[in-house]
C-alpha cells in the first residue's frame, strides 16, 4: 500500500510538469498579451513592461525561469495585472476560501446525498422514492448561474435572513448561500448513484443472509449494506471535487467570496500568467491528491482491491 | 515670469472658492450613521497611483491621495495640493505653489520632492508604469527620453524650487496642462512608504496617503474600507467616518444588494434605468460622460479591406446606423446620439453642426443606399462585411441591431465576438474590417478626443492619414481659443468618416436619498468621499 | 419489470458469440420498451429534435430578425403573443423567443450528440486497444488517462475557447476531446473481460490480425455499455456548454444556444419578463430529463444485473 502511494505521488511530478508546460504554450500560443488593452502601448512603455516581467525572455527561458523559482523557493512569481500583490499572495488569499467552501460543500453533497439515495433505495417505488429522484434530476438540470441570482433574491432581499455576499472570513451566513449554490447539482447525482447501487446491493446473497439471520434492516443497511453500496459514490467523488471548485466561478461571480475560480477565468482572459499557471497547479496537485485519497478510501471499503 | 490670475489662463474653468469639502446644507440633520457604501464592478488590481489603470483603483486612490487639484460636479478645477500656480510667458513652465499645511497620514509634510518622486516614479522604466505615457501626453520636458531609459528620471521636467514650490517644464505649451493633474498617475506618493516596504507598501498599514482617508482594510475581490485620516488638512470639514467598496461582479446581484440596503450606490443594469427612474425618482439619476462610443473602420493600405478605402462606403455604413434606436431602444439611460467624436460633455467644447446629423433616417438611408450604388455595391455585388466586438452584453446588442441597420441597405454584416484580449490585439494590428471601440477622456478638454485620429497618434487604429486633420490639430496647441479648429476637424471627420461614432456615454445610477454631496455629474465620474454625508431621514 | 430481470439473469449463462447478441439486442428493446419513462423521454426527445428543426419554419419571424416595434419595452410588450407572432415572446431586442428557442435547442442538442460522439469514438478506441494489446501499452495508455484525469479541464476548455475563438467546431471537439476519459476506462475494462472468451481467442488462433479482431469482434458487443455511458454523457455535454455561454465563450451571435439564452433570461428574473427565462430553460430541463431516463431506461435494458 505504502509502496504503492509512493508510486502514485512519482508519477504526480511529471503530471505536473505536463501541466505547466502546456499551460504556458497555450498561454502565450493565445493572441493579446498581458499589456494588450483599449490604447496600443507606446513600444518604450511596453518595452519596460516586458523587460520587468521578464517577458522579452523566449519562452522556454520564462518557463525554466519560472520553474526554478517554484521548487527553490516556492514562488510563483508576480502578478502582471494585481501590480502590488504576488501570485503566492493572491493564491494565499482566494484559495482558502474556495477551498473551505468547497468543503462544505462537498460535506453536505456526500451527506445529503448518500441519505436521500439510501432512503430512495430502502423505499423503492414508493413516494419519498420518487421524490428523492425527481428532487434529484431536478437538482442536476439547475445551473448554478440561475440557482444563486434566485438565493439572493430569496434569502437577502424577500427574506433578509443572509448578507447577499462577501465572505467575512467564512462566517456561516456568508457560507450558506456558496455551499447551496456549489452543492445542489452534486447532492443531486450522488443520491442518483447512490440509490442503483444500493438496490444492487440489496438483492446481493450476503444482505439476503444478514436478513436470514434476523438481523433488524437498519442494521443490515447501516452494517452490511452502506459499505459496498458507497463504491460507485466513491469513484464519483474525485470528478466531483473538481467539479466543485471549478464550479466556484460562479459563487465568486454572485457572492463576492473572492475565491480563486473568478480568478481563474479572469486571469485567463487578462493573460495574467503567473496567476493563471499557479491557480493551474493547485488545482491540478489537488486533484492529483483527492484521486489518491479516494483511491485508497476504495481499498479500504473494499478489500477486494489489492494494488 | 508674470504671475497670472487662474481664471485668466484657464478660459473654460472657474475655480469654486470654498467648495472644497463637505458643505453641509444648515438645514439638513446628519445621521447617526456616517458610512457609505460604493459599488465596484472588479477587483481592485492596485492602489499604486502610478501603476493604476481601472477605474475601480482610482475610485478608491482618489480617497487615499490627493493632487495638485481636484474636480468638482461641474468639472471646475479645485485647489487642494496646490493653492495656486503661474505659468511663464512662453507657456512652458509652470510653478506650482504648494497648501503648507497639507500633511500625509503619518504627520510628515507633503512637500514638492513627493510630487517630483512620483513623477519621475512614473516616468522611470525600473516602475515600468502601463500609464507611464500620460507623462508624455502631458508634454512634460524628457519624458520619452526618460521612458526609453535614455535619460535618468531626474532629467524629468519635474522638480522642486523649495518644500513648497514645484516647477514643472514643458516640451511644447499645453492649455490644459493643469487639467491633466487632476488624473490618477500624478498622484504624489510618499517615498520612505515604499523605500520600506517595496511593493508591499499599499497593504493595510504601510500605505501612507495624503488624502482625507486612509486605508484601514483591503481584500481584493470582497471589499476595500477606508476611514477618516485625521492628519488631513482638512479633516475639520470631513463629515463622513468610513467608506466601502463592495466588489461584485454582476450588476443585477448588486442592485438587489442596493436594495437589501447593503450598498449606497450602484449602477442601473442595462435596460432597467426607465423602469428605476419612473419608480424611485429621487434615486436614480443620469448624467452625461465624457466617453464615446465607435465603431472603427480600417483604412489601412494594406491590412484593410478595399471597400473601406471608399469614402463613400465609410459614409453609407455611418448613415446607415439608426443612433436613435440604439439610445432610446437599446441603451435607454439618456445616452446621446453621437454624430462627432467629441461629446459635448466637455467643458469649454461647442459641438459642432455636422451635416447628417441633421438629417432624418430615412433621408439618411435613401443616400446610404445611392452612396454604395455608387461604390458599385448592390443587390448583384453586396457589400460584405465583419464587425468584431468584444465579449459584453451591451456591445452584442449594439452589433445585432447594426447588422439590422446594415441588412436594409443591402450589406451583409458578419458579427465577431471576440474576448478582450484578441480584439484588442486585432485592433491594433489592424488585421479587422470593422471593430468596436471607445474613448473615455483622460482630461477635461476637446483634444483628448481629437488627438486620436491625428496620423502620428498611437491609438489611430483605423490608419486615418489626413495632413489637413494634422494640421488642425497641431494648431490648435498654441490657440488662445481652439474651437474654430476643433469645429473643422470634427466636419473633415464628418466628411472622411473613419469612424461610425454611435453614442456619447452616460452614468446612470441609483444613489440612496439620503445621500448629500456625491458628484453625480462629474464626467470622469471622479467623486470624493470628503463631500459626502448622510442625512437623518 | 420482474420477468425482465429474470430473463436478464438466465442470458447471463449464455455464450456471448454475435448470433445470441442479435437475440440479446431484441431482448433489451423489449426491455426498453416495458419501460414507460424511459419510452416517454424517447418519445420527448424525438418531439424536441423535431421542434429544434422545423421550429423555424413554423415561426413568424427569423431568430435574428428585431421586430422594432418591440425593442425597447420588451417587458412591456415582448411578451408571449399570437398577434403579433411571438408565441414565445421576444428577448431585449425584440427578437422572437420561438425561434431563438428553436435554433439555441439545435444547437445544444447538437452540442451534446456531437461532442459524444467524439468522445466515444475517441474513448471506445482508445480503451479497445489498451484492454485488447495489454501488457507495457495497456500500463502506460493507461498511465496517460491518469495524468489526463488530474488536469482540469474546464480550465482547458475556457484556454482553449479563449486562444483558438469560439467556433461550433471548437466547442464541439474541446468538449468531446474532454470527456473520452472515462468511456476510455470503462471500455478498457469490459475489453479486459471480453478478451478472454472464447470466440475472440479462436480467433486469433485462426491468425486474425488485431485490428480487425478489436473492430470486429470487441467493439460491437461493448456497444451497449458504450450506449448506456454516451446518453448519460449528453446532458453533461449540454450542462457543460451551458457554462461556457455563461463565462460568455459560447457560439457566436445570431445563433445562441439553450445556454445562453438560459444565462440572458437570468437577468429576467430581477428585472421582469420571466418568460425570457421559462421557454429556454423549460426546453433545456426538459431535454435534460429525457435524456437521464432514456440513459436509465437503456441501461436497465443493456445490463441486467445492474437491476
Amino acid at each position: 500500500m505504502l509502496s504503492y502511494i509512493f508510486k502514485r505521488l512519482l508519477v504526480a511530478i511529471p503530471t505536473l510538469l505536463i501541466l505547466i508546460v502546456a499551460s504556458a504554450i497555450l498561454m502565450h500560443a493565445a493572441p493579446g498579451g498581458p499589456f494588450t488593452g483599449e490604447r496600443k502601448l507606446p513600444a518604450e512603455v511596453l518595452a519596460n513592461l516586458n523587460a520587468k516581467y521578464g517577458l522579452d525572455e523566449p519562452l522556454w527561458k520564462q518557463v525554466l525561469i519560472y520553474l526554478k523559482g517554484l521548487i527553490f523557493h516556492f514562488d510563483f512569481g508576480v502578478s502582471f495585472k494585481y501590480k502590488d500583490r504576488t501570485v503566492n499572495d493572491i493564491l494565499a488569499q482566494g484559495f482558502p476560501v474556495t477551498l473551505v467552501y468547497g468543503f462544505w460543500s462537498f460535506v453536505v453533497a456526500t451527506a445529503l446525498g448518500v441519505l436521500s439515495g439510501v432512503i430512495a433505495a430502502i423505499k423503492q417505488n414508493s413516494w419519498a422514492d420518487y421524490l428523492v429522484l425527481s428532487l434529484a434530476i431536478a437538482g442536476a438540470v439547475l445551473p448554478g448561474f440561475v440557482l444563486a441570482p434566485v438565493l439572493v433574491l430569496v434569502f437577502t432581499l424577500k427574506l433578509g435572513w443572509l448578507p447577499g455576499g462577501g465572505w467575512e472570513d467564512g462566517q456561516w451566513q456568508y457560507l450558506v448561500m456558496p455551499v447551496i449554490a456549489l452543492s445542489t447539482a452534486y447532492i443531486a447525482s450522488i443520491a442518483r448513484i447512490m440509490r442503483s447501487s444500493m438496490l444492487e446491493v440489496l438483492t446481493s446473497n450476503h444482505i439476503r443472509t444478514a436478513r436470514a439471520k434476523g438481523l433488524p434492516e437498519w442494521k443490515v443497511i447501516t452494517r452490511h449494506a452502506l459499505k459496498p453500496a458507497m463504491l460507485p459514490v466513491m469513484s464519483y467523488l474525485g470528478p466531483a471535487f473538481v467539479g466543485m471548485i471549478t464550479g466556484s466561478v460562479v459563487v465568486d461571480q454572485y457572492f463576492s467570496t473572492g475565491g480563486i475560480g473568478k480568478s481563474f477565468v479572469d486571469s485567463a482572459l487578462n493573460r495574467d500568467y503567473s496567476v493563471m499557471l499557479g491557480i493551474t497547479i493547485l488545482v491540478g496537485a489537488l486533484t492529483i491528491f483527492f484521486n489518491l485519497l479516494v483511491d485508497i478510501l476504495y481499498a479500504w471499503i473494499d478489500p477486494k482491491i489489492r494494488y | 515670469m508674470t504671475r497670472h490670475l487662474l481664471l485668466a489662463t484657464l478660459l473654460s474653468t472657474t475655480i469654486a472658492g470654498a467648495a472644497f469639502a463637505a458643505t453641509v446644507d444648515p438645514a439638513d440633520t446628519l445621521a447617526e450613521n456616517q458610512s457609505f457604501s460604493f459599488w465596484l464592478l472588479d477587483a481592485t488590481a492596485t492602489l499604486d497611483p502610478q501603476l493604476i489603470e481601472s477605474v475601480e483603483d482610482s475610485d478608491v486612490a482618489r480617497q487615499l491621495f490627493e493632487g495638485l487639484y481636484t474636480e468638482a460636479d461641474n468639472g471646475d478645477l479645485i485647489p487642494a495640493g496646490a493653492l495656486d500656480y503661474t505659468v511663464s510667458d512662453d507657456k512652458l513652465t509652470y510653478t506650482f505653489h504648494l497648501r503648507p499645511e497639507s500633511k500625509w497620514s503619518n504627520g510628515d509634510p507633503v512637500t514638492a520632492g513627493d510630487y517630483v518622486y512620483a513623477w519621475q516614479r512614473l516616468a522611470d522604466p525600473a516602475t515600468a508604469s502601463s500609464y507611464a505615457w500620460y507623462a508624455e501626453l502631458a508634454q512634460i520636458e524628457n519624458a520619452t527620453a526618460v521612458i526609453a531609459g535614455e535619460k535618468p528620471p531626474t532629467d524629468l521636467g519635474v522638480k522642486a524650487v523649495d518644500d513648497l514650490t514645484l516647477e514643472v517644464k514643458l516640451a511644447q505649451p499645453l492649455p490644459y496642462f493643469v487639467k491633466m493633474t487632476v488624473h490618477s498617475a500624478l498622484l504624489p506618493v510618499h517615498k520612505a512608504t515604499i523605500d520600506a516596504f517595496g511593493a508591499k507598501w499599499t497593504d493595510p498599514g504601510n500605505l501612507v496617503g495624503n488624502g482625507a482617508y486612509v486605508l484601514s482594510e483591503h481584500k481584493p475581490g470582497e471589499k476595500v474600507v477606508v476611514s477618516r485620516n485625521h492628519n488631513y488638512w482638512n479633516d475639520a470639514a470631513t463629515v463622513l467616518e468610513t467608506g466601502v467598496f463592495l466588489t461584485i461582479n454582476d450588476n443585477s446581484i448588486a442592485l438587489t444588494r442596493y436594495d437589501a440596503g447593503e450598498l449606497d450606490n450602484v449602477a442601473i443594469p442595462s435596460g432597467m434605468y426607465p423602469q428605476l427612474s419612473a419608480d424611485r425618482p429621487d434615486e436614480a439619476f443620469s448624467a452625461p460622460r465624457a466617453c464615446t462610443y465607435y465603431y472603427l473602420m480600417n483604412m489601412d493600405a494594406e491590412k484593410g479591406p478595399e471597400a473601406l478605402k471608399d469614402p463613400r462606403v465609410r459614409l453609407a455604413l455611418s448613415y446607415a446606423v439608426d443612433r436613435n434606436i440604439i439610445t432610446d431602444k437599446i441603451l435607454q439611460s439618456g445616452q446621446i446620439p453621437a454624430y462627432t467624436l467629441t461629446p459635448a460633455a466637455m467643458a469649454g467644447f461647442t459641438v459642432p453642426e455636422v451635416d447628417y446629423a441633421t438629417w432624418t433616417q430615412e433621408e439618411r438611408n435613401e443616400k446610404a443606399k445611392a452612396l454604395l450604388a455608387e461604390a458599385g455595391y448592390g443587390p448583384d455585388n453586396p457589400l460584405k462585411l465583419t464587425l468584431n466586438y468584444n465579449t459584453d452584453e451591451g456591445h452584442k446588442k449594439i452589433a445585432i441591431a447594426v447588422q439590422q441597420f446594415y441588412k436594409a441597405i443591402g450589406v451583409e454584416l458578419t458579427l465577431n465576438n471576440m474576448e478582450w484580449k484578441v480584439h484588442s490585439d486585432i485592433m491594433h494590428e489592424r488585421t479587422y474590417e470593422l471593430a468596436r471601440s471607445a474613448w473615455c477622456g483622460d482630461y477635461n478638454e476637446a483634444s483628448t478626443f481629437l488627438d486620436l485620429f491625428t496620423s502620428s497618434s498611437g491609438f489611430n487604429d483605423v490608419a486615418y492619414m489626413s495632413e489637413a486633420y494634422d494640421k488642425l490639430m497641431a494648431e490648435s496647441k498654441t490657440m488662445a481659443d481652439p474651437q474654430p479648429n476643433y469645429t473643422e476637424a470634427e466636419k473633415l471627420l464628418a466628411a472622411d468618416m473613419p469612424i461610425i461614432p454611435i453614442y456619447h456615454y452616460t452614468s446612470s445610477r441609483m444613489l440612496k436619498a439620503d445621500i448629500r454631496g456625491y458628484a453625480s455629474h462629474n464626467v470622469f465620474g471622479n467623486w470624493y468621499l470628503k463631500d459626502i454625508y448622510r442625512v437623518a431621514e | 419489470m420482474v420477468s425482465a430481470s429474470l430473463r436478464g439473469r438466465g442470458l447471463e449463462s449464455l455464450p456471448l458469440d454475435e448470433v445470441k447478441g442479435r437475440s440479446l439486442w431484441a431482448d433489451a428493446r423489449r426491455r426498453f420498451l416495458r419501460n414507460k419513462a424511459a419510452v416517454a423521454g424517447l418519445v420527448l426527445l424525438v418531439l424536441i429534435a423535431v421542434f429544434s428543426f422545423t421550429g423555424e419554419w413554423i415561426a413568424a419571424w427569423s431568430n435574428e430578425e428585431i421586430d422594432f416595434n418591440v425593442i425597447g419595452s420588451a417587458a412591456t410588450m415582448g411578451m408571449p403573443s399570437f398577434e403579433n407572432g411571438h408565441y414565445f415572446g421576444t428577448d431585449d431586442l425584440g427578437r422572437d423567443q420561438f425561434a431563438r428557442t428553436a435554433q439555441g435547442t439545435r444547437v445544444s442538442l447538437m452540442v451534446g450528440l456531437v461532442g459524444t460522439f467524439i468522445a466515444v469514438v475517441v474513448g471506445t478506441i482508445y480503451g479497445a486497444v489498451a484492454g485488447y494489446v495489454g501488457g507495457r501499452t495497456d500500463q502506460i495508455m493507461m498511465r496517460i488517462v491518469d495524468i489526463l484525469f488530474a488536469i482540469p479541464f474546464m480550465f482547458v476548455l475556457i484556454l482553449l475557447l479563449v486562444m483558438f475563438g469560439r467556433s461550433m467546431v471548437m466547442i464541439f471537439i474541446g468538449i468531446g476531446l474532454l470527456s473520452w476519459l472515462g468511456m476510455a476506462r470503462i471500455v478498457r475494462g469490459q475489453t479486459i473481460s471480453l478478451k478472454h472468451k472464447e470466440y475472440i481467442e479462436a480467433a486469433r488462433a485462426s491468425g486474425v490480425p488485431g485490428w480487425k479482431i478489436i473492430f470486429r469482434h470487441i467493439v460491437p458487443n461493448l456497444l451497449g455499455i458504450v450506449a448506456v455511458y454516451a446518453t448519460l454523457l449528453v446532458p453533461d455535454m449540454i450542462m457543460t456548454e451551458s457554462f461556457i455561454s455563461f463565462l460568455g465563450l459560447g457560439v457566436q451571435e445570431p445563433l445562441t444556444s439553450l445556454g445562453a439564452l438560459i444565462s440572458e433570461g437570468s437577468k429576467a428574473i430581477t428585472q421582469g419578463a420571466m418568460w425570457q427565462l421559462w421557454f429556454p430553460f423549460g426546453f433545456f430541463v426538459v431535454t435534460l430529463y429525457a435524456f437521464y431516463f432514456v440513459g436509465d431506461g437503456l441501461r436497465d435494458a443493456l445490463d441486467p444485473k445492474d437491476r
